[in-house]
């Protein structure tokens, strides 16, 4: 256990990682997800628990959720990729281990329609409540103001 | 946003005597339109949540349809008093997709650049601050110092908030001959007149009491709150980007990371007043070996990123700023995530203001420093 | 000659006050450009002189606008009150030894009993609006005026327990020989200091603005105010710094008396050539810049610092400060 490759490849339960110039992206299922999170925050040796950013990409067939973490004690940095079904995108809240997860879901919420359970407060956050589709999926089309150029 | 239920209660659901008051979306103290929805028990904060979205312009879904070029001008008008920075970040982000080497002269400019619009930032944070507490005056010196930056900005770049000076590849054009001497002229007035602010307003007995012990976070809820920039360092949390992953040539300049270990709205206001001596020196370091040279690499009239991910961080005067670019391989971003250090600041805000009063709600809103249209995007 | 006084005399202190007030605006723009490095008003008139008359003049002319579900009745009673308490407590003032409407012989009392009448005018107000900011800045302002007049009140207590009088003309005699804050020693000094804290709290200005509280409560009791009615509050309360720092050079700095130092015969006549009433605005006027320049300088309380200062601090020590005082009265050490 004594590098990051170690720490990933025999503690944590994934579909792939993937190592580019050092930067750790880990595939993973919404189910592996759940346990991932809590043994990032209660291992001994890479406590990673600053989340620096969170979001989502529409692949077009899918929605792809980025958790990106840091451990602040020894400055490394991971990525997660968690692949999402789009008809109905839904996944476990990371908001009780981050509590910075809980605002940026709710943008991510807004803006992409994935659904957090377990979410405490999940409320359209910059659109109003009354908007219907979610303007980031690359299907989205407002009639009334024209966004594509 | 706007949600009508949280904002629309009828007299009968204030429990317990509660008052439910809106600050902003226009109030002299948001900086903005932020809106801040307060249940106040008399004078005591019991609830702050805050509404974004009025000035939400999908900048990140705009960006997905502008060229690699294009999009960084966008990006200025987000941190509108970092602008210069929030340009830095997306350049690196698609020069490090192209693997493209920036030439010295280039680095020089940029880093200048970055630390003079720290310096501004938190110049006009200081006099904002203090109008905030109700002292009206500092306000006006802050701005004839940082009118000086913006007047260097203006010679050297065309323009003085939304500068879009940097491209890929260096910055558009060569600074002015007098860029020196106009920054060595703005050190020296300011360092010439800054203990005359502190006599105004760091040592003032009513600013200190307005300001100690009160917003206090933990460096446990600094971290896990996502905290960045002056807003995390005052709990003692180490975040500085230019010091844990240094792009350019901060890893070989000499700087502290200002560090206040109590937490409080005084320590972060003394982060960011170290803050603005330590940019000083960094600009006097690059400015003793200024080399001559080349400003901007040679670069192809259409970029076009490889298919890939990309994640640039640099420290804006906010905190981290990040850009996440996934490109398709095509002349236009797939897509764009802007990391802005505001947002992350902003949802610690329910819960330091807790049991404050709302003099003190205000005095802790302006610590934060947020920028609205960095929350809303 | 009655009627004809009661004609008169209304008329003339409308005019003065009217002058006064814009003037007092007009200073108080000029005073903090000058400490915010800006110029202030310079375009309309000489130097800026008839930039109030254009604001009064464009405040007078613009739309009475009142909110709904107001309170009507008390929403257009507040500004009328707020401007008749200045208008009444201008009787005991003395501008010059004959220049004084009524020498009451409880002037003092008169005056500290009807300006503490403000605080129904501001109450009155922040009800009356139905706004929940008014409302705040409303009761901040009742607690904050009525706990700084009892400190105010205990310093003017020390002056008059030295002249021995509530007698306007009775206490501006007592210091022909000298005024009270040189010959009174460090009582005097401690209460001219207090009464300079309580009138700049009881005028609701800066550092102790929390009823209007800019930042914080948009613009507290006045929010929902708007066109003349704003005005009247805007003019009431230069009105009360005028007759507040009045009172004050009544008490202390020997009202509309030259000053004088002792053994100087030439440098006093000289000094008894300026006319009286020149005497007493140019005190006025220098204790009025002592207070515009509090407010361009210090940062606003919070509301429990600021009842801390009073209760914690100021009350004690004027209490403290009137016993010391009596003491020394005691022992002949300040004589009238």
């Amino acid at each position: 256990m004594n590098t990051l490759t170690d720490f990933l490849t025999n503690e944590i339960l994934c579909e792939k990682i993937e190592d580019i110039k050092g930067n750790f992206i880990i595939y993973c299922s919404p189910e592996q997800w759940i346990e991932m999170m809590s043994s990032f925050k209660s291992n001994k040796f890479f406590v990673f628990d600053y989340m620096y950013c969170l979001t989502c990409v529409d692949l077009k067939d899918s929605l792809e959720m980025n958790y990106f973490l840091r451990a602040t004690s020894t400055l490394d940095e991971i990525q997660i990729k968690v692949k999402l079904d789009k008809s109905n995108p839904k996944i476990e809240t990371a908001s009780l281990h981050w509590d910075t997860a809980d605002i940026l879901e709710r943008e991510v919420y807004d803006l992409f329609g994935v659904f957090f359970s377990n979410h405490p407060n999940l409320k359209r956050i910059i659109l109003p409540e009354d908007f219907e589709g979610f303007p980031l999926r690359k299907d989205f089309v407002d009639p009334i103001n024209l966004i594509k150029l | 946003m706007y949600q009508t239920k949280d904002i629309l209660l009828s007299p009968d659901q204030h429990q317990d005597g509660y008052t439910v008051i809106n600050i902003g979306p226009q109030h002299p103290s948001t900086h903005g339109v932020l809106n801040l929805v307060v249940t106040l028990d008399g004078e005591i904060i019991k609830d702050v949540q805050p509404n974004l979205g009025f000035i939400h312009r999908s900048i990140e879904k705009m960006s997905e349809s502008l060229s690699y070029r294009q999009f960084i001008y966008v990006t200025s008008r987000m941190d509108y008093l970092s602008s210069h920075i929030n340009n830095h970040a997306c350049c690196l982000c698609v020069e490090q997709g192209l693997e493209i080497e920036i030439p010295k002269r280039g680095q020089y400019i940029r880093m200048i650049m970055d630390e003079l619009t720290r310096v501004s930032s938190h110049l006009l944070w200081w006099g904002a601050q203090s109008m905030d507490l109700g002292a009206f005056t500092p306000y006006f010196y802050a701005f004839r110092e940082r009118d000086m930056i913006t007047d260097i900005f203006e010679k050297n770049c065309g323009a003085r908030l939304t500068m879009n000076y940097m491209v890929p590849g260096g910055v558009m054009w060569d600074v002015q001959s007098d860029f020196m001497d106009d920054i060595k002229k703005f050190i020296k007035q300011y360092q010439s007149r800054v203990h005359e602010y502190h006599d105004l307003v760091t040592y003032n007995f009513i600013f200190q009491k307005r300001m100690q012990h009160i917003g206090i976070i933990s460096k446990e809820d600094a971290i896990s709150f996502g905290c960045s920039g002056p807003v995390a360092r005052g709990s003692n949390f180490r975040c500085d980007i230019r010091k844990s992953y240094p792009y350019e040539l901060y890893s070989s300049l000499d700087f502290n990371e200002s560090l206040e270990t109590s937490g409080d709205c005084f320590s972060r206001y003394l982060v960011r007043i170290k803050e603005i001596d330590e940019s000083i020196k960094i600009i006097e370091a690059l400015m003793a070996d200024f080399p001559e040279g080349d400003f901007q690499a040679k670069t192809k009239a259409v970029l076009k990123l490889p298919k890939g991910e990309f994640y640039q961080k640099v420290e804006t005067a906010r905190g981290e700023f990040g850009v996440y670019i996934v490109s398709d391989g095509g002349a236009t971003p797939y897509r764009i995530k802007y990391r802005s250090p505001g947002l992350s600041n902003l949802s610690i805000l329910n819960k330091i203001s807790q049991g404050a009063k709302i003099g003190d709600l205000i005095a802790i809103l302006g610590t934060l420093d947020l920028v609205i249209p960095d929350i809303d995007r | 000659m009655t009627i004809l006084k009661f004609i008169l005399i209304p008329i003339i202190i409308i005019a003065l006050f009217s002058i006064i007030g814009m003037f007092l605006v007009y200073m108080e723009r000029k005073v903090c450009a000058f400490m915010q490095i800006r110029i202030g008003p310079n375009r309309v008139g000489k130097f800026g002189m008839l930039q109030t008359v254009a604001d009064t003049l464009k405040l007078v002319l613009k739309e009475n606008f009142s909110p709904k579900y107001i309170d009507k009745f008390l929403y257009n009673l507040a500004p009328l009150l707020a401007i008749i308490i200045p208008f009444v407590l201008t009787i005991p003032i003395a501008y010059s030894k004959s220049w004084q409407i009524w020498d009451i012989n409880i002037g003092v009392l008169f005056i500290t009993a009807f300006s503490s009448l403000s605080v129904i005018s501001i109450l009155i107000a922040g009800w009356a609006s139905n706004n929940k900011y008014s409302m705040i800045g409303a009761l901040r302002s009742g607690a904050q005026i009525i706990s700084y007049e009892l400190s105010g009140g205990l310093a003017i207590l020390t002056i008059v327990m030295f002249s021995q009088s509530l007698k306007i003309s009775e206490i501006i005699a007592s210091q022909a020989n000298g005024w009270w804050i040189i010959k009174g020693h460090i009582p005097v000094i401690v209460s001219f200091c207090i009464y300079m804290i309580t009138i700049t709290a009881e005028c609701n200005r800066a550092p102790f603005d929390l009823t209007e509280a800019e930042s914080e409560l948009t613009a507290g009791f006045h929010t929902e105010y708007s066109g003349m009615k704003f005005a009247l509050f805007f003019l009431a309360e230069y009105l009360n710094i005028f007759i507040l720092s009045a009172l004050g050079v009544i008490l202390y700095l020997g009202g509309w008396q030259p000053f004088h130092l002792p053994n100087l015969l030439e440098f006093n006549n000289i000094m008894d050539f300026i006319p009286a009433p020149i005497w007493f605005f140019f005190k006025v006027f220098l204790i009025i810049f002592i207070i515009m320049w509090f407010r361009w300088t210090f940062p606003r309380l919070r509301i429990d610092q600021l009842l801390k200062l009073e209760w914690h601090f100021l009350l004690p020590l004027s209490l403290l400060n009137l016993i010391f005082g009596f003491i020394l009265i005691m022992l002949n050490f300040i004589v009238k």
